[in-house]
């Protein structure tokens, strides 16, 4: 960790994009993936939770767990835990023939019942998979919500703990390599400048550093609202307020609203502001804690989108966003 | 007193017909826990709101049908669901509040992981470190909201009681084993073993069957009048719903029975040998041992979670619970709250409310006020000047503040029609729609708890 590298993020090999939901998560990892794409990159893009909201993003139908493409440069595939041991049979203990063994779904939801981790080493696997065959240039994880990627991440750890010996052991030792080493995997953390959200991702950063190997990468505030009134702005529109009925007079209607508008786009954004300042402090200590010298964590900041609609343009937008705040 | 009468009898008339005990008389006297409660108790007899003359004086009391005021009013449990980050958690506090504050009785706010804040502004903050709910005196047990709470934030006394509690997967699944172990000893080792233990701690489908357990379990207690029940944010928004249903499916698989009971005998049998080979060379001999020895420790247990599981699908389904999807009007909840209204629908569950959280107010949308944000734009300037000299500042500065505002009034119209959009698209059509605007701050005392229950209200 010492020597954190000057590594752009864009430069690793896999990245776990989680966030409080409603933050923008999936719409932050299509960002990322489209942002690579567009520097040449060979993309794989992989929702978790195949909600199909990440397909969605780049309006070119639906994925499964094969994967297909849908932007130049950029795969996009749906995780499927039990896809993944199909493929994890096939190809890692050379066993074919698994219709003998009657539902394997079943099995499945048997075996990952009991022992904690198997679904999720059925995920990371597949994702690391991915990364050492070297398919694509960049891995990036619509992953799990707050709270659940801790597990996904720790669960190779996890099996290890649980599993002394056997093929399973040398499974996940190659894939903690991968999660373990700063150069090739991170975790973006997506976040609003927002009560709930702003204390989820300090527990979340919390738990990644205390129970994970994986670095924390990159910390992305979306909708940041634009500030309305700069230095002595702000006196005027008080005084303007005072004064609504003359501007209602000039312009010949009630500029009632107007005001109201204004003001509240004020307190939000004053609000949001506090929000920030308890993220930027809370996270204050993590950034020392990586050491002297290091490079401190990078924020990210996206601006709140005054767009028509969600979709593949305000995707772009985000994208174009994010791609200045990294100097691309 | 007259006066109230007739109206009260054609109340009876309606909703409540199929309920003899509260059709005849006034609700409140009828449901044990209410009129026996401390609440009621230490009401003075003088008191206007105490009796029967002083409601026929407040007719503001009644609820009205179509609001969530009145939904709530004739329900013991309120289940409120949907997406992550729309606030959903606050909304039920705030339910709760209201129901306990106007309705009366016995409310209980059942929550997932409250924020820092909302247990303040419940009163009952601690000193614990930010973030642990049980550090903040929530926890599994019930805890009352001290009246003083509702008299510091409306200058009056609440109707009812409010309680809350957090919902702690880890101890009500104890509390679980305890209750269906058939003995000591199947018991102790059930709670030792460290599968047991992850599993209930960390298997992410528990926590959903856990809320529904809790949620019967109180119900069946019969301590409350209304239960409010915030549910955690699900990869699936369905899947609390079928969770008692597939934790009985699970118990009772043939699979299950089939792996245990061959695992029971001395020479395990030979049609599953092939599962134990491949399984074998995945996960190791001891570890499928301790697996199925859990098991074949937990289905001692079998029938009473299935029994309890069927209550509990049933309870969902009585005419005494209803649900509220909350939402914000962004695109993906919209989405998750259509989808998730119509599997109630389709699960012949009720839908009582859908709760639209921070919506932006309806004038960004006028387009009186957007024509003349427009105008502002284009002579900013010539405005400015005449208004320099009330505003006391020179030109340039007051036409940077009227740009602004006119941009601003603009850039938030688009965001507005965007959501009148949305709102637009959902279909599914519940007994109650209510929207609540953007709150400017945030919600950090009963105060504004109550503030935000009244505009979802009526």
């Amino acid at each position: 960790m010492g020597d954190a590298p000057a590594l752009g993020l864009l430069d690793r090999r896999l990245l776990f994009v989680t966030g409080k939901g409603g933050t923008g998560k999936t719409t932050v990892a299509a960002a990322l993936a489209q942002l690579a794409a567009d520097r040449g990159k060979r993309v794989l893009a992989c929702e978790v939770d195949a909600k199909g909201d990440l397909a969605a993003l780049f309006e070119a139908g639906s994925t499964d767990f094969a994967g297909r493409e849908v932007a130049r440069g950029v795969v996009a595939m749906s995780m499927d835990t039990e896809a993944s041991l199909r493929e994890y049979l096939k190809v890692t203990l050379r066993i074919p023939a698994v219709g003998g063994l009657g539902s394997l779904a079943k099995a499945l939801d048997f075996v990952a019942a009991a022992a904690p981790g198997v679904r999720e080493i059925l995920t990371v696997g597949k994702l690391c998979y991915e990364v050492r065959e070297r398919n694509f240039d960049l891995v990036v994880v619509d992953a799990a919500a707050t709270g659940h990627i801790v597990s996904q991440l720790a669960a190779p750890q996890a099996i290890n703990d649980l599993v002394m010996a056997g093929p399973v052991r040398s499974q996940t030792d190659w894939m903690l390599e991968i999660l373990s080493d700063p150069r090739r995997t991170g975790v973006v953390v997506v976040t609003t400048p927002e009560e709930m959200p702003v204390n989820e991702t300090l527990e979340l950063v919390a738990r990644i550093r205390a129970e994970t190997t994986t670095q924390l990468s990159a910390v992305v505030v979306n909708r940041v609202l634009p500030e309305l009134f700069g230095l002595y702005e702000e006196e005027v529109f008080d005084a303007l307020c005072d004064h609504s009925e003359e501007l209602s007079k000039l312009l010949g209607g009630d500029a009632q609203p107007l005001m109201e508008g204004a003001r509240l786009a004020v307190t939000m954004r004053r609000t949001r502001a506090g929000h920030l300042q308890r993220l930027r402090e809370g996270l204050a200590p993590e950034a020392a804690a990586a050491g002297e010298g290091a490079v401190p964590l990078p924020f990210l900041y996206v601006p709140y989108l005054f767009s028509r609609a969600h979709g593949l343009r305000s995707m772009r937008r985000i994208a174009q966003a994010l791609g200045e705040e990294l100097g691309l | 007193m007259t006066a109230a009468a007739p109206r009260r009898v054609a109340r009876a008339g309606t909703a409540r017909s199929t309920r003899p005990a509260r059709s005849t008389r006034p609700a409140r006297s009828t449901r044990p826990a209410r009129s026996t409660g401390p609440a009621r108790s230490t009401r003075r007899a003088g008191d206007p709101r105490s009796g029967w003359a002083g409601e026929a004086q407040q007719p503001p009391g009644r609820p009205k049908e179509g609001t969530l005021d009145g939904l709530v009013a004739s329900k013991e449990i309120v289940i409120a669901c949907g997406p992550g980050g729309v606030g959903k958690t606050t909304t039920a506090a705030a339910t709760a509040a209201m129901a306990a504050h106007h309705h009366g009785g016995r409310v209980l706010v059942l929550t997932i992981d409250p924020a820092r804040r909302l247990a303040d502004a419940l009163g009952l903050a601690g000193g614990g470190r930010r973030g642990d709910a049980r550090d903040q005196g929530l926890g599994n047990i019930e805890r009352r909201i001290p009246d003083e709470v509702f008299r510091a934030a409306t200058g009056t006394s609440p109707r009812g009681e409010l309680w809350a509690a957090m919902l702690d997967t880890k101890e009500s699944w104890d509390d679980l084993v305890r209750m269906h172990a058939p003995n000591a000893r199947t018991r102790e080792k059930i709670l030792a073993n460290p599968l047991y233990r992850n599993i209930s701690g960390r298997f992410v489908q528990s926590h959903d069957y856990i809320a529904m357990e809790r949620l019967y379990d109180l119900h069946a207690q019969g301590r409350y009048d209304l239960i409010v029940l915030d549910t955690a944010p699900t990869r699936n928004a369905v899947d609390f719903l079928d969770a008692p249903a597939r934790m009985a499916d699970f118990f009772s698989s043939r699979l299950l029975r089939w792996l245990t009971a061959s695992y029971r005998s001395s020479v395990v049998h030979f049609a599953s040998r092939p599962f134990y080979q491949v399984a074998d060379r995945i996960l190791g001999t001891q570890f499928l041992g301790d697996i199925a020895e859990f098991f074949i420790l937990f289905q001692s247990m079998y029938a009473g979670f299935v029994e309890r599981a069927e209550s509990v699908t049933r309870l969902l389904s009585d005419r005494r619970t209803t649900f509220l999807v909350v939402s914000t009007l962004e695109a993906t909840p919209v989405r998750e709250a259509e989808y998730f209204a119509r599997a109630l629908v389709s699960r012949k569950l009720p839908l009582g409310a859908i709760i639209l959280n921070k919506v932006l107010p309806t004038y960004f949308r006028d387009r009186d006020a957007a024509q003349l944000a427009e105008q502002l734009c284009d002579a900013a300037g010539p405005i400015a000047e005449r208004l320099s000299s009330s505003l006391g500042t020179d030109v340039g500065l007051a036409t940077r503040v009227l740009e602004e505002v006119a941009e601003s009034f603009l850039n938030f119209g688009v965001v507005a029609r965007r959501e009148a959009e949305q709102q637009a698209d959902l279909a599914t059509r519940p007994e109650v729609l209510a929207t609540v605007p953007f709150f400017d701050a945030d919600i950090v005392d009963m105060e504004g708890l109550l503030r935000l229950g009244a505009m979802m209200w009526d």
